[in-house]
């Protein structure tokens, strides 16, 4: 789960991460509320969606004056934001943050994520801060500091010192310490699965603040954390995608026209890419699960039949543990109450593959049959194509 | 001959009485495998599907000389139950759970790490000796014994695969699906070292997936130490980059992990990778073939 910069700074501030004063604001008004707050200028209003290069789409702004602040905050809220992350559709703004500026003297990279090699979360530091991480790590390796996290030890305050006198911070050392430790704590206590503050600055006057802060959050996770959950910004997310976590469904939707409902992660993968050789262009990945029920199969079959884009549909299903009558009898359901007018191709086979058929020739849903999943990708991806 | 289990290995049940603990443990028994021993604290004493219950791992062990255990216990208590079957010094531990918070993983990596337990999984279909002893949750049927070793990220993928191989009459060895969570007990290196190991494995279906960087690891070690043909499929070429695709380690992050990048590594050891996941049966009886010629 993705949460808003302001989130992550507040996060971060209640386990001792020096942050910007600032808040969150709606409207233009409240904007200018917030900057009277803060006091003298100048101010920073921040764009608030859940992607990054928000400075280079424009979505951050400097201004000298409450009133500036006011008519810049006019000018971003409900602006369509396009970042190198947001792809070219951008997302629209709904919050501001409005902080104080401060004087920067240097920016440094300060992040905590899983190391899946070695199997821990790793603290990352660079010198080269506001520049992602992988670009440092491509471009200049050696730049990059790394404390490897041990379960149940924390962050050490050697690896805390090495760190900071790596990045030249010998006059904060303890401030950097200090900070480092919160970082590592706020990521480890709230089941984080990226703790990122970019850039860390060292102002005129000596502090170390955290200017910009990310957090995601193991979704496996967010049962144990109800205040979590909370910050949860659904506007932010795929409407259709909202919709399918809600039966517990898998649903991420993509660009192309085939949409495909498959059983398994693995497989669904494997169907979008075989949708792909076959020279068309999957509209979703949608996994059912092991152990879906009728009617989660049949919701399945509704979401992925609202995505306006979708020409065609193949159901892939593997029936293991899943059974092939009570995917036909989704299917069935789904079909009867909405009507289907895009051609879907079906590939079932395992556990009742027979039965299953036999439902899907009863329910008078138009579909084709296929044998494997070549035959019926190239069914598919010619059926969405207008062809036969 | 196999890897890890066989018509010997005895078999214990975390989570017997659970929905998903009954439907299974009837499901590997059937299909043979020794199922002596279930455990589900509060419930010790009982007898479930003719198998007797036991509150604790080491009571259960104890009276029924169990050598593995498979877990279907929910994502909250996984990491415990993983913890308590090590403790007990169970030699080989499969969990199928799929849901637990990547900390408890981590933790449960480093108790792991110095004890005599190999963990396989979490969030895997398990292991099968075809003919001998399933534990998990694949398909008894579609497996036949025989020469190949498979191993998988994945759960539905793996049984379509094996089911391509089954159709051309090539059996398999063992079949093992590692997991799909980012961390995981058993990595595709250790299951290659111990086909590697198996005289009676001649060929390897490996199943990699996006996200992390084991499949290259996985070429290194191919390059290195294997005679016997290998095809690999890697699932997520069409996937977008910063999505979880279901499982929760198939993320394309900061641009590590590609399909792409993968299939460059096992290409560039001489693997021989498929485009299509249609083709791996295919390719594997090709592969043997021009072996034995």
């Amino acid at each position: 789960m993705k949460i808003h910069e302001y989130q992550a700074k507040a996060i971060l501030r209640q386990y001792g991460v020096p942050v910007p004063r600032g808040e969150v604001s709606f409207t233009p008004k409240e904007a200018a509320g917030i900057a009277s707050r803060l006091g003298a200028g100048p101010y920073v209003v921040k764009a608030q969606i859940h992607a990054g290069g928000r400075g280079k789409g424009g979505g951050v702004k400097i201004a000298q004056s409450v009133a500036e602040v006011e008519s810049l905050a006019s000018q971003l809220i409900g602006m369509t934001l396009v970042t190198p992350q947001t792809g070219s559709e951008g997302k629209r703004v709904k919050r501001l943050l409005v902080e104080e500026g401060l004087q920067i003297v240097s920016e440094i990279y300060l992040g905590v994520v899983l190391d899946r090699n070695q199997g821990v979360p790793v603290l990352m530091a660079s010198s080269e801060g506001g520049v992602e991480i992988e670009e440092v790590a491509r471009r200049s390796p050696e730049k990059l500091l790394k404390a490897a996290i041990r379960p149940g030890f924390g962050l050490q305050a050697f690896q805390g010192r090495k760190l900071a006198y790596g990045l030249g911070l010998g006059a904060q050392a303890d401030k950097a310490l200090k900070l480092m430790t919160s970082l590592v704590r706020a990521y480890e206590d709230t089941d984080a699965s990226m703790a990122e503050i970019n850039p860390l600055v060292v102002t005129r006057s000596g502090d170390l603040i955290a200017l910009d802060a990310k957090m995601n959050f193991d979704d496996n996770a967010l049962y144990r954390h109800p205040n979590l959950r909370e910050l949860r910004d659904l506007d932010e997310e795929e409407s259709l995608e909202v919709e399918a976590s809600r039966f517990g469904l898998n649903y991420i939707k993509l660009h192309g026209e085939v949409g495909c409902m498959v059983n398994g992660a693995g497989l669904a993968m494997a169907t979008m890419d075989i949708i792909q050789l076959a020279g068309g262009a999957p509209a979703n990945f949608l996994d059912v699960g092991g152990g879906a029920s009728t009617e989660q199969v049949s919701n399945a079959f509704r979401i992925l039949l609202s995505d306006a884009s979708v020409r065609a549909v193949l159901i892939n299903i593997f029936g293991g543990i899943m059974r092939c009558d009570i995917v036909a009898e989704g299917v069935a359901a789904a079909a009867s109450r909405m009507g289907v007018k895009v051609p879907v191709v079906v590939r079932l086979e395992g556990t009742n593959v027979e039965e299953g058929r036999k439902i899907l020739l009863k329910s008078g849903l138009n579909f084709t049959v296929a044998d494997g999943m070549l035959d019926a990708a190239s069914k598919v991806v010619a059926l969405s194509k207008g062809g036969a | 001959m196999s890897i890890l289990v066989n018509r010997n290995t005895r078999l214990l049940v975390q989570g017997i009485t659970g929905k998903e603990g009954t439907f299974h443990t009837r499901q590997c028994a059937e299909y043979g495998t020794k199922v002596v021993a279930g455990v589900t604290p509060g419930k010790g004493g009982a007898t479930h599907e003719g198998i007797p219950v036991f509150n604790t791992v080491l009571e259960a062990v104890k009276s029924t000389g169990a050598d593995a255990s498979v877990i279907f216990v929910p994502p909250p208590f996984a990491a415990d139950a993983i913890l308590e079957a090590a403790d007990a010094k169970l030699p080989l531990v499969v969990c199928i759970t799929e849901g637990i918070p990547t900390m408890d993983m981590v933790r449960v990596k480093e108790f792991l790490e110095g004890t005599s337990t190999r963990l396989i999984g979490p969030n895997c279909p398990g292991i099968i000796t075809p003919g001998e002893c399933k534990i998990g949750i694949m398909p008894g049927s579609i497996h036949r014994p025989g020469a190949v070793g498979v191993i998988s990220r994945s759960g539905t993928l793996t049984y379509e695969a094996v089911a391509q191989l089954t159709a051309r009459n090539i059996g398999q060895s063992t079949c093992i699906g590692i997991g799909g969570d980012p961390i995981i007990g058993t990595h595709f290196i250790e299951a290659l070292a111990l086909f590697r190991e198996d005289s009676a494995t001649r060929g390897i279906v490996l199943i990699g997936e996006i996200g992390g960087n084991d499949e290259e690891a996985a070429a290194r070690y191919i390059r290195e130490n294997l005679e016997i043909p290998v095809v690999a499929f890697i699932a997520g070429r069409t996937a977008p980059p910063g999505k979880r695709m279901g499982h929760a380690g198939a993320i394309i992050s900061g641009g590590i992990g590609t399909a792409a990048e993968k299939i460059k590594a096992l290409q560039s050891s001489g693997i021989r990778v498929v485009d299509s996941p249609a083709g791996i049966g295919e390719a594997m009886a090709e592969e043997l073939a021009a072996k034995s010629r």
